[in-house]
Order: structure tokens, then sequence, then C-alpha cells
């Protein structure tokens, strides 16, 4: 049944840079006063080896490169900004050629390394659903054939007729995916995608993705939120410096990956002086959890906490500290404060060096990169000290159980009365 | 599964020959999108629209008859209007010059697309040749309303036109290729072009005849290729006293189907690299 979808091996790429300046394009002038030089220079010379006043650099984007894919298969592939990972994926869709290695491909490639690659503002939603589908491969049978499931998936049915160009950002983008959504390739390469539109739009992506990667169809993925990688993806692959770094199941490589990654700071430190008009102030935060705590990832499944130690320089009267917890996509996932299970109201804090720990529970918070937000205020009067996103976790799926197409934002295990009803 | 007969896609340095022209073919329908999109795109939010087709031509051709007919009083053979003479010319003229201007940014304008998604990248330059080409169609109207107006009826010689246009075609074609193809590395040749295109309407036999160069003359005048297309154009279209000059007219044929060949020669070699240095 599994059978090589992608063959890819010892895969190379390079690029030649720092031609003494670093012009987007040469100009031909420069090339004939480059060659005037070089000529002169053999001359001089003597026509022995020229010497070369060019900086020519090597950078190799991919060295070595080799990986296998089996038909429908969904494959992440992860690393940081500049790990190869596009060009990858370019030389995959056959945009650009590779230096070296060799490369089997089995079935039709259908490449996203961009919404609406093509789209042309001044044509009509309708024209460009034409245009767009044939850029990215669909006839034109196929796509009449598909018309109206892509109208109705990207909800601008009444302005189809509108230059795409008057669309708002929100509605081009909707388009955009919608006619790449309806492609049936039998291996779909997806770039980055999700990195537009609002949460909602991304979950419905991300949705139609798995819908693909159901159907039996091979998936390439790539992406940097990792929460995204781990919903879709049965194996990933790890690029760094353009070799392959690590490959297997994802919630392995993604751990370590995420461990290996040094901006998830668990943990802060306030050097800054306080002052005397700083009424408080936070000077340390950490994420501790308890199990083998990999800097910041915790597992689903564990209760973890957040150590916080202030200070406060006057009395102070209804003062609260709190932790705000952000996703990955910039939503709030909840606000907390110090005096949640007691009351705030009268409450005293004199001057001085205090700690508190706020303990999370396990099943809670869904997989995925929370950021912290921590300060101290007096609630609906003002805020004294406030820090934000200073330190972050990440809930792995190491123990996520439920169901990865479960909604909403936070996943509690509630109680459930369940019985049978005698009438 | 469906996929055994599927035949495998083999990725790796310098092979792309084999599947090229294939993929050309499956790729038949995008190079009909990208020229009717750019036709679509053509006249959008102006106030004429396809009017502009009939007009620049129309003007251009008022003008040489003005400067080069009755001010300079050049000679057209008998029985023939100057304005038809002139015509005949700035047709085949105006689709070069159009489609290399066309062709030649074609693969920059599109860099998006160049970037983002393979295709045989031959198609951008042949649909932007496309373009050229319905403009061209659009101002032979003008032609047909100058006949009926002089009430010239057309020789036999007509029915040849569409060889000339092929020619026309390939002319364009061919150095919009090298254009295009030389455009993304050097953007230098984004402005050679328009001074080639009004350089070569004077040195071209459009405002006049090329039976005004001198007989020793005309073998040479003949390397450009434009000479053998409008003089083609003009046998065929004037008829009678117009005569084709066939050493001439073999040698233009011979430099367009070289431009033509070296055009895609040097498109398909570089292309390869387009999305890395555009």
């Amino acid at each position: 049944m599994s059978k090589t979808a992608i063959l890819v091996e010892s895969l190379g790429k390079r690029y030649i840079i720092g031609h003494k300046k670093q012009d987007r394009y040469i100009s031909l002038r420069d090339t004939i006063a480059d060659t005037a030089k070089s000529l002169s220079n053999r001359v001089l010379t003597g026509f022995r080896k020229s010497i070369s006043n060019e900086e020519i650099e090597e950078f190799w984007a991919l060295k070595d490169v080799s990986f296998e894919i089996n038909q429908g298969e969904r494959v992440g592939i992860i690393g940081r900004n500049g790990s190869g990972k596009s060009t990858l994926l370019k030389i995959l869709s056959r945009i650009t050629e590779p230096t070296k290695g060799r490369i089997s491909i089995k079935g039709r490639v259908a490449s996203l390394l961009e919404v609406g690659t093509g789209f042309h503002p001044e044509l009509t939603g309708r024209e460009n659903i034409y245009l767009n589908g044939a850029i990215l491969g669909m006839s034109k049978a196929e796509i009449k054939k598909k018309f109206d499931e892509i109208v109705a998936f990207s909800e601008v049915e009444k302005f189809l007729d509108t230059p795409v160009k008057r669309y708002s950002s929100g509605m081009y983008v909707r388009l955009a995916f919608a006619v790449a959504a309806h492609l049936e390739p039998e291996i779909l390469i997806v770039d980055e995608v999700l990195a537009v539109g609002d949460a909602q739009f991304q979950k419905k992506c991300l949705g139609k993705m798995e819908e693909v990667g159901k159907q039996g169809r091979t998936v390439l993925f790539v992406s940097h939120t990792m929460a995204a990688i781990s919903n879709l993806c049965q194996r990933v692959i790890w690029l760094n410096k353009g070799q392959l770094e690590m490959e297997g199941q994802t919630s392995d490589v993604v751990a370590k990956y995420l461990s290996n990654q040094s901006n998830v700071t668990y943990e802060w430190h306030n050097y800054e002086k306080l002052s005397l008009e700083n009424e408080a102030k936070i000077t340390y935060a950490k994420v501790v959890a308890s199990g083998n705590n990999l800097g910041g990832i915790v597992s689903f499944d564990e209760d973890f906490s957040i150590e916080i130690e202030y200070e406060i320089t006057t009395k102070l009267e209804d003062a609260v500290v709190f932790i705000r917890l952000t996703d990955a996509l910039g939503t709030v996932v909840l606000t907390t404060w110090d005096t949640d299970k007691t009351n705030s109201r009268g409450k005293v804090r004199h001057p001085g060096k205090y700690s508190c720990v706020c303990k999370i529970p396990g099943f809670l918070l869904k997989p995925g990169y929370y950021s912290v937000t921590i300060g101290v205020n007096i609630p609906n009067v003002r805020g004294l000290d406030r820090h934000d996103n200073i330190i972050g976790f990440e809930i792995s799926t190491l123990g996520f159980n439920l169901s990865q197409g479960r909604l909403g934002v936070i996943t509690p295990l509630l109680d459930w009365q369940v019985g049978l009803r005698n009438s | 599964m469906v996929n055994h007969s599927k035949t495998e896609l083999v990725i790796e340095a310098g092979r792309t020959e084999k599947q090229y022209w294939q993929d050309l073919w499956c790729y038949r329908e995008l190079f009909y999108f990208l020229a009717w999109r750019d036709i679509l795109v053509r006249y959008k939010q102006t106030a004429i629209g396809m009017t502009w087709a009939l007009i620049r031509p129309f003007l251009t051709m008022i003008v040489f008859t003005v400067v080069f007919g009755k001010l300079a009083k050049l000679p057209s053979p008998v029985g023939v209007p100057y304005q038809i003479l002139v015509f005949a010319a700035l047709l085949p003229w105006q689709f070069f010059a159009a489609a290399l201007g066309e062709c030649s940014t074609s693969v920059v304008a599109n860099s998006n697309l160049i970037s983002k998604i393979y295709f045989p990248r031959l198609i951008v330059p042949a649909s932007a040749v496309i373009v050229s080409f319905v403009d061209f169609l659009i101002s032979g109207i003008i032609l047909l309303g100058l006949m009926a107006w002089f009430n010239f009826v057309p020789s036999w010689r007509i029915l040849a036109l569409p060889l000339f246009i092929l020619i026309a075609f390939a002319a364009s074609m061919g150095a919009g290729l090298w254009f295009a193809a030389l455009n993304v590395k050097y953007r230098d040749f984004r402005y050679a072009v328009p001074f080639i295109t009004q350089f070569g309407l004077y040195i071209s036999p459009v405002g006049f005849s090329s039976s005004l160069v001198p007989e020793k003359w005309r073998f040479i005048y003949s390397l450009n290729p434009m000479v053998g297309v409008i003089d083609g154009f003009r046998w065929a279209i004037i008829g009678g006293e117009a005569k084709l000059y066939w050493p001439g007219f073999l040698l233009s044929l011979g430099l367009v189907i070289l431009l033509l060949g070296s055009g895609i020669w040097y498109f398909r070699k570089t292309e390869r690299t387009f999305a890395d240095v555009i």
C-alpha cells in the first residue's frame, strides 16, 4: 500500500552570492566593465590564471538532503528562517533547478507557495477564479465544474463581478484560498499559506487541508506554527542550515525542535533598577513544568506553573498580580488574578518582596505556543507594572488523546452526568 | 491505485528537456488564459477601450502620409493611394513593435508567477505576442476601411497574406524571446527596446516604399528582417505594381528563422535560472 510518492536523493542547491555589490540584478554595464577588467588583468599577468577580483561566495541553500515520502502521507517540514525549506519546496515544484541530486515524483503535483498567485487586481472575482485555477494547473472544464463550490467556500458571491482590487484583504484571501482548496492533485505542496487571514479563516484552511489529507493524497506542508504541524502531519522533516537535522514522528521531532529553539524563553529576569516612581515591579518570571522540562515545553496532560517575583515600594490597596495567556494566533486565551480565589477588595500589600505561583492544570490549553503577559494593577483604576509576552511555553501534543478536530480555544474536561432515562 | 500508469517525473540538474514540449502542450490552457487576461486588462478603465487599437495606427498613418507623401512627395506605385501604401507597412510594423515591447517585459512583469509556480516559461512571451496580435487584427479593420474608401480592390495575392503574417509573428517572437530572457538578467534591455522600435520605424520601409533604396544597397538593407516582412505585406496587399525583391526577401526570411530558432534556444537555456535571478 505504502508506495513511494516522492523520493529525494542527496539533493543540493547552490547559490552564488556576494558578486561584489549585492545588486538585485546585474546591469549589462557592470558585466562589460568586469569582463574588460578581468581581460586586462589576464593580459597584464601574461595569460596566467586570472586573478578574479570578484568575491564569489558559494552558498548551499540545501545540501545533501535525502528523504522519502509515501503516498497518502502528510508530512510537515519545519526549520528556522533560512534553513532551506522554501528552496526545497521550490525545487519540488519545479520552479528552480537543483544543483545536485535527484528527485522522482509520482503523480500530479500542485504547489501552493502563496495564496492568490497570479490574481490580477483589474479582473473580477469570476475572471480571477478561472485565471488562478489555470495557473494552479486546473483545466477549464474542471474549474467550471467546481465553480459554484469555490464561490460558496469563499463567501464572496455578491462581489463576483467586482474587480478584486476593490476587495477587502479578507475577501481577497478567501477567494484565493477557495480556488487553491479545490485543486485535486495527487501531491499537494503548501507553504505557509496559513500565515494570512484571521484566526477563523486559518482554521477553515487547516480543516480543508486535513480533509485533503484524509482523501488519501500526499501533502507536504511547511509552517512555523507547530500547532498546525502537529494537527495536520503524521511525520515531520526538520531542516537546519540546509541539511536534514531530524526526521520522524511529529511529536518527537516537534518537541526536539522546540527544545532546540532558543526563542522559547521560559525564564525572565528584570534587571531594571527599581525607582521610587514605580509603586510595584515584576522582577522575575518562569514557567515551571513538573515532568521532563525541555525548556518551556509542557505535555498536554501535565500540570505546570508560572512563578512570579515582584516588589512593592508603597502600600497598595486593591492591587492584583495578573497573568494573561495569548496563543500563537494572538488570541487572548485567559487572564487570571492572584486574588481569583480570595477577594481582592480591601486587601492591603505592604512594601516588600513577594513571590507567587500560579498553577495551570493539564487538559486545559490546546497544544500550541502561548506567550505570557504579566503585570500588576489596580483593577479599573490604573496599571502599575506590565510586561507583554516576556515568557512563553509550548503545550506539546504529548498526552493529547482527544480528537484532533475538537473545536474551541481551550479543552477542559468537564463533568457530565450520564444516565439512562427510564420513562 | 490509479497511479500505476502515471509517468514518473524526475527532477535533476539540467534535465527538463524531455518533458518540456509535452508540458507546453499540457499547459496550453494556461497559455490561453494568460493571453485572455492580458487582453481583458489591456483596456480596462479606459473610456474608449478597444478604440485605442484603431486610433493609434490611424493617426500614425495620417502623419506619415502627410510627411512622406505630401511634403516629401515620395512616389507610390501608380494607382495606389499613399495611405494604403503606408498602412500596409504600418500594420506589420506596429505589430512587431508592440509585440517586441510586450514580449521583452513579459517575463519580468510576471515575476510573481515565475517565482511561485511552475509552468513552461515559454508560455509567457508567447501569450504576450498573442495580445499584440489581437491589436493587429483590430487595426486590420482600418485597412479594410481604407480599401473601401479608395475603392481599392486587392488582387489574388492577398491570399498569401497569412504567410507573411506568420513571418511577422516569427520575427517578433524571435526578437521578443531574446529580449525577454536578457531582460531578466540585465534590465538594461527595458530601455533598449523602446529605442529599437523607435529607431526601427525610420530604418524600415514604413513611410516609404523600399524600391526607393538604391539597387546596390537593397540586399544589405534586407538585413533588417522587417524589410522582408513589410515588402511581403505590400506585395500581398497592393498587388500589381509592388514587386518583391527576392534575394532580399529570402535573406530577411532566413534571418527571421535564425532569430526565432536562436531566440527559443537562448530562452530555453536561461529559463531554468529565471526564478533565481528575477
